[in-house]
Order: C-alpha cells, then structure tokens, then sequence
C-alpha cells in the first residue's frame, strides 16, 4: 500500500546560498542545492558539512547568511513546524541500554506528539518493519550493532514524518547488515512514501540507493545530480574472458581483437586479484558492448563478466576540482 | 439454546493481518506542550524507579520508606499518650530528615538528566518540537515534583495522626500549611541544585558525589562554623551564616518567616532576616533555571 505523495514536482529540501561560519572554519560556503522527493545521498569526506546542514535544517542552528527551506517551511522560523514532520537518526549511538525497544520508541513517538494509544500502535508496526521482533522487549544494551541501528531508525520514523535525515545510517555495520539497511533506506520511499536524506562518506553505498546524489566537500556544493547521470558518466566496462585451445591467453586474444577494431583497452585492473585477466574500457554507448559481445563470440570464448567500474568519489572530487578551477577562471 | 454464530473468519484473511503494508499516521499530533508533559511524568516516574529496571527502584523506594517511618512512629507515640502536640513541628521534619532528601536528590538528579547526556539521547529530544526551555522545564518540574512527594507524605503522615490524635484543628492545619509551602520551596531549591550540578557531568558517580558534597557538606560546614560563632560570642552572625547551605537555607526561613521553631544555635533569624531567606531561595531557584538554560543551549545535537 504505496501512499500518495502529495508533494511530486516540488521541493523537499531547498538552500538559497546558505552560509555556516564558526570563529575558525567556515562550515557551509554559500550552498544553493534544491533536493525533490526520493532518496537523496548527501555525500561528502568528514567535516565537509553535512552534519551542520542537517542541523539547520532541522531548524536548531541558524545559518550566517542565506536561507533554507524544509518541506516549504522557513527553517530559521519554523523549526519546530519542520521537527514535527520531520525524523532525524543521529550518526552516533544515542540509545539508553537499560529500556527496551518498545519502551524507548514509545517515549520517543509521544516527544514528536503521538497521543499514547497511538504512541503503542505506531512503534509496534514500525519495529516490525525495520524488522525487530521479539527481541524488542528485551534492554537495548544487549543489542548487536546492527539491532540498535534498527531501533534508531525506528525512532526517526515512529511518527510517520514526511522526510527523515539519516546521518550515516551503515556506520559500523558488516556487508551484509549494510546491504540490509540499504534496502530498508530504499523501502523507506517506495513502500512507505517518506522522502529520505542520507548522508555517507561512500559515494559508491548510495548510488545503488539514491534517486539523486548531492556531494559537498569544505563547505561548498561539489555536484549535484541524479543518480543516474553518475552511472552514465562513469561507464568504464571490465571484461573478463575464459581461455580456449585456440587462444591460451583469451584476454590478449579479445584485446587484439579490440584494438583492431579501435577500442582503447587499459588492461591494469585496478590492482584487484587476476588482474592480468581483466580488460578495461571505457563504453561509448550501447554499440561497444554489442561490439565486446561480438569479439569475444567471433572469438569463441566464454564472457566470465561483463561490468561497470563506477568511479571512487575521489574520481567526482578531480572532475569537479577542475570545474571550480573553471569557475574560479569565470567568476574572476 | 441454538444461537447462530456469525461465520469464522477464514484462515486465509487471518493470515493476511501479518502481511499489511506500511499505514501512516493520520491522527491528531499534540506538540509542544504535550511533548512536555510526556517528559514530566516520564522523568517523575523515572524518579521513582517506575517504568524501569527492579534495580533502578530500590533506593528511592528505600529512602520513601525511610523518610516515612519516623513520622508514622511519632504520630503512634503521640495517639498512644493522647499528646496535644506532635513531638516535631512540621517545618522541623525536613530539617531532621535533611540526609535522607540530600541522598535522594544526589541519586535521582543524576538519574533525571546524567544519562541523556551519558547516552546522548539528548539530540533525538532537540530534533523534535520541543526546544530547550522545554526539556529544562521538564527536568526540574518531574525532579521538584517528586522532592515535593518525598518531603510532603510524612507531612501527610504526621496530620493524619494529629487529627486521628484530636490535636486543635486550626492550629494543626496552620502547621501542616507552612510545613507543605517549606517543602515546596525545599524541593524547587535542591532540585535546582541537584540538576545543575549533574547536567555538566555525563558521568553518574560524579553527579552523586558532587550533590551530596554541596548539599551535605555544606550543612556540616555551615553548621559548625554558625556553633563557633555562637560559642565565640558573635551570635548576631549566626543566621547570615545560615545563608550558605541550602539545608540551613529552608531551616532559618521555616523559623524565621514561617513560624517554625529555630534550628539554629543562639536566637533564630528574625522577620526582616526570614525575608532576605526566602530572596536568596528564590533568587537561586531561578538562577539555576537560567544555568540549566544555558547548559543545554550548548549541548544541541
């Protein structure tokens, strides 16, 4: 049951040159971002500011200079407007060990306004659905890390808020806890219609979560796009082929093969194990991978794998150095 | 007696109760004020153990009991020898039982806030409507409140057995009045205290030993410094010595401006001396409102 957002086409989030300055560092440097509904990632090396932006948007810290708005709300006058519509889970542990789940999600949904009866019904249904079971009634303090990252989340959404601002929800988690709370964070805006805000250090974790990926570093708006104009900029394609009798070194044959059709390959492999047996290219549009199908046919080897490298985010922080090196050419 | 029962409900449909989606919310949202309130009667449970771990509920409930015995012994003596008077004056109670409510004050006011701090939940208050003045009104609404319950049930205790003793009603119910107005301003002056001196420490130890250095210490030192000066002849500085530790604070102000009987050595403070007492209780009071204020002004997320 997929609510009906009511806020399509209109922004959740938007900054107007919004300035944070402490006596000895500048947190936020004139940042104009407008963010829709979905899932946006907010990425950025620690310290770049995320944690301040968050802050102010919640309406708890006032900016220097500009102006942000919250679901259409003034964040420097209506902030507690903005906090009852809004779920935050703190990047740090925050939770008492000595009470349980329920009890803790109960006093947290009655804190946000939540009459007691619902204050009951909604933590039940929402520590079902962050997937904590009977193991709520039990004290938070025996929790494993990835049940108390479950019951922050739980508190943040108790309240049915419109949008919640997850500040690295995946810290301290294994893989497999990560890949988890990735999808929890998914299902967050496709099931229960709430409009997310996450932030990492990983530009990699939120491409495959986010409609829309913001990266901010010193302060300052590096970029801004959707998810998608990321993958299609970062399409360098990795190949790996089986051998065959007719070609004992398959990946020197298909390279050849390439080369001989035009195709620049890069075959260092990002030093990862059996490198020497990974092909790097980089994809001008659907015909090269027709065309590596093709080869590695003609070829009569076997296609192993046949994958996007994505870019680390120190690929996005060289390009968009350069587009400020452009901008500061321009602006000066 | 072949009454027709509705058909049961299929299995298949029971079985679909565990599948429903996500339901939002779409009831009343209460705000601030009720946000507060949650936090008051969840703070002044907390005072009592109530809602939390067995552990967590022997000491307050030991020191209730404590508190309470003596008043239910004088009040047996004084029904059993038909007394026309309680052997203590109601105002005198707290004075006599002043370690009892300093332990108490030292194990809950840490309680009340250290922990929010200790486990910063404190951020996850401040990103809901509540602000700053909210929580600190909270806090020390729940803490004077469940001071003013420990002071004030042998206060109760004690008139019952007056009036079950059938001491004079309007002297008695005059007595049980100042006493209750002293033990209000008791709990708001130690629950002022108490919370300042545990919201700067996350650490629970610390908290306890700091509130019962201030508050127990202090009555000692102040005490023995008030029977020097009378013993030296300087009686006249006893009550303004008396100024310096909240214990002798509600002492000298219960017998100077509330008819209490002097707990000091030498003659007790005086009308005009009561006065400046109850502006010195009232001054701090509010100025560890304004300290807690600017503690948690800081503190944000």
């Amino acid at each position: 049951m997929v609510r009906v957002t009511t806020f399509y086409d209109v922004t959740v989030i938007a900054t107007e040159s919004l300035s944070k300055r402490f006596p000895r560092v500048t947190a936020l440097d004139r940042l104009s971002v407008d963010i829709g509904p979905g899932v946006t990632g907010l990425v950025g090396a620690n310290g770049a500011g995320k944690s301040t932006l968050i802050k102010i948007l919640l309406g708890l810290s006032p900016a220097t200079e500009g102006r942000a708005e919250v679901l259409g709300l003034d964040v420097a006058t209506k902030g507690a407007a903005i906090r009852e519509r809004v779920g935050y889970m703190p990047e740090h542990d925050c939770l008492p060990p000595d009470v349980s789940a329920t009890e803790f999600v109960v006093h947290m949904a009655r804190m946000s306004g939540l009459p007691p009866t619902a204050a009951r019904e909604r933590t039940a249904d929402t520590l079902r659905h962050v997937g904590l079971y009977e193991e709520r009634y039990r004290p938070i303090g025996g929790y494993s890390t990835g049940m108390k990252q479950r019951v922050k989340l739980a508190q943040a959404l108790v309240h049915d808020p419109q949008l919640v601002f997850l500040d690295e929800p995946t810290n301290g988690l294994d893989p497999v806890g990560r890949d988890e709370m990735l999808g929890l964070i998914r299902r967050i805006h496709t099931d229960f219609g709430i409009s997310v805000l996450v932030t990492s250090h990983l530009l990699g974790e939120l491409e495959r979560t986010c409609d829309h990926v913001v990266v901010v570093d010193g302060g300052k708006l590096l970029r801004s796009s959707s998810t998608t104009d990321f993958t299609q900029t970062t399409t360098t394609l990795a190949i790996e082929v089986t051998d065959s009798d007719e070609h004992p070194d398959g990946t020197r044959a298909v390279r050849d093969a390439l080369h001989a059709r035009g195709v620049e390959t890069d075959n260092e492999g990002g030093g990862l194990p059996g490198a020497g047996h990974i092909l790097l290219l980089t994809a001008q549009g659907e015909e090269t991978y027709d065309l590596v199908r093709d080869v590695v046919a003609d070829l009569g080897l076997g296609l192993v794998r046949m994958e996007q490298r994505r870019h680390h985010i120190s690929e996005v922080f060289t390009s968009s150095d350069e587009q400020r090196k452009e901008a500061t050419v321009h602006g000066g | 007696m072949a009454v027709e029962h509705p058909p049961a409900t299929p299995a298949g449909d029971q079985s679909r109760i565990h599948d429903i989606g996500y339901r939002g919310y779409d009831g009343p949202r209460l705000g601030r004020a009720y946000a507060r309130r949650s936090l008051y009667s969840q703070t002044l449970r907390g005072s009592y153990g109530l809602g939390r771990s067995v552990k967590s509920k022997v000491l307050p409930m030991l020191l209730f009991a404590v508190i309470c015995v003596p008043a239910a012994i004088m009040v047996a003596v004084a029904v059993a020898t038909k007394a026309h008077d309680l052997p203590v004056p109601y105002t005198r109670y707290a004075i006599i039982m002043q370690a009892v409510i300093s332990l108490y004050v030292a194990s809950q006011a840490p309680q009340a806030v250290s922990r929010d701090l200790r486990f910063k939940t404190i951020p996850l208050y401040f990103s809901r409507p509540i602000e700053t003045a909210d929580y600190v009104q909270a806090k020390f609404a729940a803490l004077a409140s469940a001071l003013f319950v420990l002071t004030g049930a042998p206060l109760v205790v004690l008139y019952l057995g007056a009036l079950l003793a059938k001491m004079d009603f309007g002297h008695q119910t005059k007595g049980f009045g100042q006493g209750l107005l002293s033990a209000a301003l008791l709990s708001l002056l130690f629950a002022g205290i108490g919370l300042v001196i545990a919201s700067v420490t996350p650490r629970r130890g610390f908290g306890i030993a700091a509130v019962i250095a201030v508050l127990i210490v202090s009555y000692g030192a102040v005490s023995t410094l008030q029977a020097i000066a009378d013993s030296q002849g300087s009686s006249g500085a006893v009550p303004w010595i008396g100024l310096f530790s909240p214990v002798t604070l509600i002492g000298g102000l219960s017998s100077g401006l509330l008819g209490g009987t002097n707990t000091f050595p030498g003659d007790g403070p005086s009308h005009t001396q009561g006065a400046v007492y109850l502006l010195v209780i009232v001054g701090l009071v509010a100025a560890c409102y304004g300290l807690l204020l600017r503690r948690y002004k800081k503190v944000g997320l």
